[in-house]
């Protein structure tokens, strides 16, 4: 088989990612839903997808199966997505989404000086999750506590757990070391569990208390 | 002898690494004997199996609009 035969196969199976519509479908799904995420504004998702999906388009050839090419959709959308966060001016500056500085007083509000829960802060048993699964009120609570993740450990958690991309195509995306990003889904699972724990399980418990 | 926070960091990193096993048997000691760590390690499974239920919601939405 020739050289440029081959390149040619090669070309033709990548382009027909983008003219497999399941695939793309599915993936520009979970472009908008990340974006939505991210930029707290449906139209602006949508205009950033598009943006991404075109810069994906035109170098579609070069990318040697569907894993790569997720990855670096995402990453090319990640950059719109930063793009439209600085015309927004939602962040003071790009730091503050490095440093959110808060993040230590958080977990000293979690643990005591020797790393132990403190006394209302231990996690309680939550029962039969499944059956909160069925609850339309469930997702309401589940919803408000994933928005209310600061933007970095959202951002990751949603890679992770949505896209299911695994820990080395995140760093790649986002830049991160593997241990900046243990931290920073460590801290996103503490925090998003506490949450639903709070507003939903604890909250529950009241509410049965008082019918 | 593992802290909650410890533990807590290495049942969060176990989702995205496989643990060596030293840091398998002390979680493990530490579990055993911490029932909030025991329900945080219960929970991981429930937040994950949250996590995907709430994107293909999502997806189902998506897909009637």
């Amino acid at each position: 088989m020739s050289i440029s035969k081959r390149v040619d196969e090669a070309k033709t199976q990548e382009s027909s990612l983008f003219t497999d519509e399941v695939f793309l479908e599915d993936i520009r799904r979970q472009m908008i839903r990340f974006a939505t995420l991210q930029l707290g504004d449906g139209h602006l998702a949508e205009d950033a997808v598009q943006e991404a999906l075109i810069g994906a388009l035109k170098n579609a050839a070069s990318f040697g199966g569907r894993a790569a090419l997720k990855t670096w959709i995402f990453a090319i959308l990640k950059n719109k997505i930063a793009d439209t966060l600085r015309q927004k001016q939602r962040m003071v500056n790009a730091s503050s989404l490095l440093r959110e500085g808060d993040e230590e007083e958080e977990l000293s509000e979690l643990f005591d000086r020797k790393g132990f829960w403190q006394p209302d802060e231990r996690p309680v048993a939550w029962g039969n999750p499944e059956a909160s699964l069925r609850e339309g009120q469930f997702w309401q609570v589940f919803e408000a506590c994933l928005e209310g993740l600061p933007p970095k450990q959202a951002r990751v958690f949603m890679m992770r757990e949505f896209i299911e991309l695994d820990a080395n195509e995140i760093c790649a995306t986002v830049e991160l070391t593997t241990s900046n990003l243990h931290v920073l889904l460590h801290r996103a699972r503490l925090r998003l569990r506490e949450c639903i724990e709070n507003k939903w399980y604890l909250e529950g418990e009241k509410n049965v208390e008082l019918s | 002898m593992l802290n909650c926070h410890d533990a807590t960091r290495l049942m969060s990193e176990s989702q995205e690494r496989s643990l060596s096993a030293m840091e398998r048997i002390s979680l493990k000691l530490h579990v055993m004997m911490c029932s909030g760590c025991h329900n945080f390690k219960e929970q991981m499974g429930a937040m994950r199996l949250m996590t995907r239920t709430y994107a293909k919601r999502k997806n189902d939405q998506a897909d009637k609009e």
